[in-house]
């Protein structure tokens, strides 16, 4: 019975691994063809051709992309805002690529920050996301409170010298479950939101409402419970003076009683770990 | 002389003969420092001495000023044309192969954009750094398009300056200026340059004065009517020229510069709060930014092309190389200040009690356009340890230009549940800690005597009583105090002091900070509800550091930032009743 459960587990989280290396993979290809001159459009519109040649039909949400400081969320003041411009990108901009596409029916929700040619801030705060990645983990393994981790990360990024960007997000979120997707032939979008996808996260608020947790893990005091366990797109995102860097990538979270399995990163084999990697 | 050490040597050319000095070793780049009227070539001694080590510094009379001989007759003799032949008779003397860096400063600058603009020293010219002398073709551009459209904006603009050029028309009339010169105002000349000008005593004056400034007189009468009446049209600079405007200049309005990036599309803009003599007032200043400026185009003619400059922030004109040393700069205010000198070039010497905080700070200070920042690990209420810091940052960086007093801890409580050591601990750091860095860095400022800047950071409890806050109020209305007694004692000196009172500001001084009379848990409670609170508010430390540059910039006295604090002063002036009501009532904590 165990056995089976936990093959169930092993293949469902095949399935989520292989939609977030999709993803990244994506970022990857286009990160790769961005050149001076390209708008955020141009490049959020790249991502979405290049998902729908390999399969991807519905989405959690549409792709991103923000340009030098609008890394930064600099003077964000509206959701509307996240939505891309027609800012170009100039040699030495910092970029961050965000998309969460739907493939058979499992959702990824990843974010690749890069630059057009060096830009030694950004490198800095890539490396100095490393740190929060640790902390998470460790923290969620502690069964600490979600609101208290996410004040750990807050202190953190405030030592770091930068600033807490993911709090620009919809209700100041660093994070958010995301789970399987019925796959319909006609999934029209919100505001960029699959509505699938929406569907889900709604009904799992309102399911969260009565037992006293929520699908998002903001700094309020609805986040004030342990983590519940289930899928989480983690996505610190650090902001310093007009560039910023952040990553974004499941985190499974368990009932095990085995602290190791209880919480961990869905896959390590990614960009940004793979860069502290060589770094080190 | 005061030019001790030169090699002096006589340089011919069209019947007169030039005094040509040289300092420091001829293997090195050159760079030509051409002086302005009523001067000779020593004006530039002490920027000239401050050169030496690097460059092979070349400064010569122009005609009829100084030991070089004048034309005769003395009419017709001092055309733009003939200053420019002499120009590069000198240059082709002293470096024949190389291209010069060009310096000059009044009438000097005025006929370096001659020599600069024109065609055929192209190639002979490096760089140009100009201070207080615009181009004549540019100015009469300048006042062309002003007459031709007349906003009042732009009426206001050539009034303004008409005004500051009195002296240029009294100098057009017929021997009267001669007469002066070499007469009473001659004799004068020195003590009004002490007192209007604040120009140190010393060497300079010259004793040639009085016949500098009587032939100097040709400079304005054989140029200004004829290129004023008919600028040239292809007065475009073909060497990359750096602008250093004083913003006290009686002389010279700093709106004539507001065009010139179309003639000198790689201009540099650097702005300094002093009076029209900077070589005799702020030779360090200009020592600094000539050779940065000299070195960066060295590295252009070598081939390399020069770095784009990182420091793109709204000050970089004011601040670019500037020393600035901030306390408590681990964090908060301290660290966002700190970040904004970074982005306007400055270097930063950030200290903090936790090193760690500090380095962060250094490191990313140069990270966004710092050229050099340095980590201090010192608590400020330590004597002896500011002594040593003091010490340590005049040996190896130098004499600071802005100094902020920035480090404080809160502390909140009953008077009576104040005890004397938390009286003790939040004096020594808020108040002591202040009188150190004014003490130390400010007397060092004051004995260079080229001016400087010292920031406190005081807080609207300066001037907001609160029954919460007794301990903290008092601390930092002595240092409101201190900023403003200090301010009147150093403004003589050109040294300015700002007090900066926050309100409420999202910075982590809640919690570190004291609560006094309550148990260690309700201390923890507290400090978090505070922090929350502030986070509520959420008024970021990057706003306080642009109003303490601001304040930098345009020497406020007293700065209060956020609303709240701005009201509160307010009601300190005009409703002081209100206030002490408020500060009966309990704090939501």
């Amino acid at each position: 019975m165990a056995t089976a459960v936990a093959g169930e587990l092993a293949a469902e989280l095949r399935g989520f691994r292989e939609v977030q290396r999709l993803a990244y993979t994506c970022a990857e290809a286009v990160a790769a063809q961005l050149k001076p001159g390209v708008t955020e459009r141009e490049a959020a519109r790249m991502q979405r051709v290049w998902l729908r040649e390999r399969g991807v039909r519905d989405w959690f949400h549409l792709p991103f992309a923000w340009f030098g400081d609008r890394t930064a969320f600099a003077g964000f003041r509206i959701p509307l805002q996240f939505f891309p411009t027609d800012r170009r990108l100039e040699p030495g901009m910092p970029f961050i690529l965000d998309m969460a596409p739907v493939h058979k029916g499992f959702t990824a929700d990843i974010g690749y920050s890069g630059s057009l040619g060096p830009n030694p801030v950004q490198d800095r705060l890539l490396a100095d996301l490393e740190a929060h990645r640790e902390l998470i983990l460790r923290e969620v393994r502690e069964r600490r409170s979600l609101r208290e981790i996410y004040e750990d990360v807050d202190r953190l990024m405030t030592r770091q010298g930068c600033a807490n960007r993911h709090r620009a997000y919809p209700f100041g979120v660093i994070a958010h479950k995301v789970d399987r997707v019925k796959e319909r032939s006609w999934s029209p979008r919100l505001f960029g939101f699959g509505t699938q996808s929406l569907k889900g996260l709604a009904s799992d608020a309102l399911r969260g409402h009565r037992e006293g947790w929520s699908p998002l893990w903001s700094p309020y005091t609805f986040s004030d419970h342990p983590p519940r366990p289930g899928l989480w797109a983690v996505e610190p995102h650090l902001g310093f003076r007009g560039t910023g860097a952040k990553f974004e990538e499941i985190l499974v979270v368990t009932d095990s009683r085995d602290p190791e399995q209880s919480a961990f990163w869905l896959d390590d084999d990614l960009p940004h770990v793979r860069r502290w990697a060589e770094d080190k | 002389m005061s030019l001790v050490g030169a090699r002096e040597r006589w340089v011919r050319t069209g019947g007169i003969e030039l005094c040509v000095a040289e300092l420091g070793d001829d293997r090195q780049p050159t760079v030509v420092l051409v002086h302005g009227y009523p001067d000779s070539k020593e004006v530039w001694s002490e920027v000239a001495v401050r050169l030496a080590d690097r460059f092979h510094v070349v400064l010569y009379d122009v005609r009829g000023h100084g030991r070089s001989s004048a034309p005769r007759p003395l009419r017709g003799g001092f055309t733009l044309e003939k200053l420019t032949d002499d120009f590069l008779a000198v240059v082709d003397a002293v470096s024949p192969d190389e291209p010069v860096h060009l310096v000059g400063h009044d009438w000097g600058s005025v006929q370096s954009w001659e020599f600069v603009t024109v065609a055929r020293t192209e190639g002979r010219i490096a760089s140009f750094t100009s201070m207080s002398g615009p181009s004549l073709d540019h100015f009469g551009h300048w006042i062309k398009r002003r007459m031709k459209r007349p906003t009042p904006r732009r009426i206001g603009q050539l009034l303004g300056q008409g005004a500051k050029s009195w002296y240029v028309y009294l100098l057009h009339t017929p021997v009267l200026p001669e007469l002066a010169w070499r007469g009473p105002l001659g004799k004068r000349w020195p003590k009004i340059l002490q007192r209007v000008e604040k120009v140190p005593a010393g060497d300079y004056p010259t004793p040639s004065l009085p016949s500098d400034a009587a032939h100097g007189t040709w400079l304005y009468r054989d140029n200004v009517r004829s290129r004023l009446g008919r600028p040239r049209e292809d007065a475009y600079a073909h060497a990359p020229v750096q602008l250093v405007t004083p913003l006290g200049d009686a002389f010279l309005s700093e709106r004539l510069y507001d065009e010139l990036e179309t003639w000198a599309p790689r201009l540099v803009r650097r702005t300094l709060p002093a009076k029209h003599w900077v070589p005799r007032t702020r030779p360090d200043q200009l020592a600094a930014w000539i050779s940065e400026f000299a070195t960066a185009n060295e590295g252009r003619k070598a081939g390399t092309p020069a770095p784009e400059p990182v420091a793109t922030g709204r000050y970089a004109d004011r601040f670019g190389g500037q020393l600035v040393l901030v306390t408590g700069a681990g964090s908060g205010i301290g660290r966002a200040t700190a970040f904004a000198f970074a982005e306007a070039g400055a270097r930063v010497v950030a200290v903090d009690r936790d090193a760690e905080a500090a380095a962060r700070t250094a490191e990313m200070s140069r990270l966004i356009g710092s050229p050099a920042a340095w980590a201090e690990t010192v608590d400020v209420s330590d004597e002896q340890a500011m002594e040593k810091l003091a010490d340590k940052v005049a040996a190896e960086y130098g004499v600071v230009d802005v100094l902020v007093n920035n480090a404080g801890i809160g502390l909140s409580g009953s008077f009576f549940d104040t005890t004397p050591e938390d009286w003790r601990k939040v004096l020594d750091v808020n108040l002591w800690g202040v009188i150190h860095g004014c003490r130390l860095f400010g007397k060092q400022m004051a004995e260079r005597g080229q001016g400087g800047h010292i920031v406190n950071t005081a807080s609207a409890a300066a001037y907001l009583p609160s029954k919460a806050l007794p301990a903290y109020s008092t601390s930092k209305a002595a240092v409101l105090m201190l900023s403003e007694c200090l301010r009147a004692e150093l403004a003589g000196q050109d040294i300015g002091v700002s007090a900066i009172c926050p309100g409420v500001v999202n910075t982590n001084i809640t919690s570190t900070a004291r609560f006094a009379g309550v148990d260690a848990a309700e201390e923890k409670r507290r400090q978090k509800k505070s922090a929350r609170l502030y986070g509520l508010r959420n008024y970021p430390p990057e706003k306080v550091a642009d109003a303490i540059l601001r304040a930098v910039v345009r020497n406020e006295a007293v700065v209060p930032v956020t609303p709240e604090a701005r009201g509160a002063h307010l009601m300190h002036r005009f409703a002081p009743r209100t206030l002490r009501a408020i500060a009966r009532m309990e704090p939501p904590l």
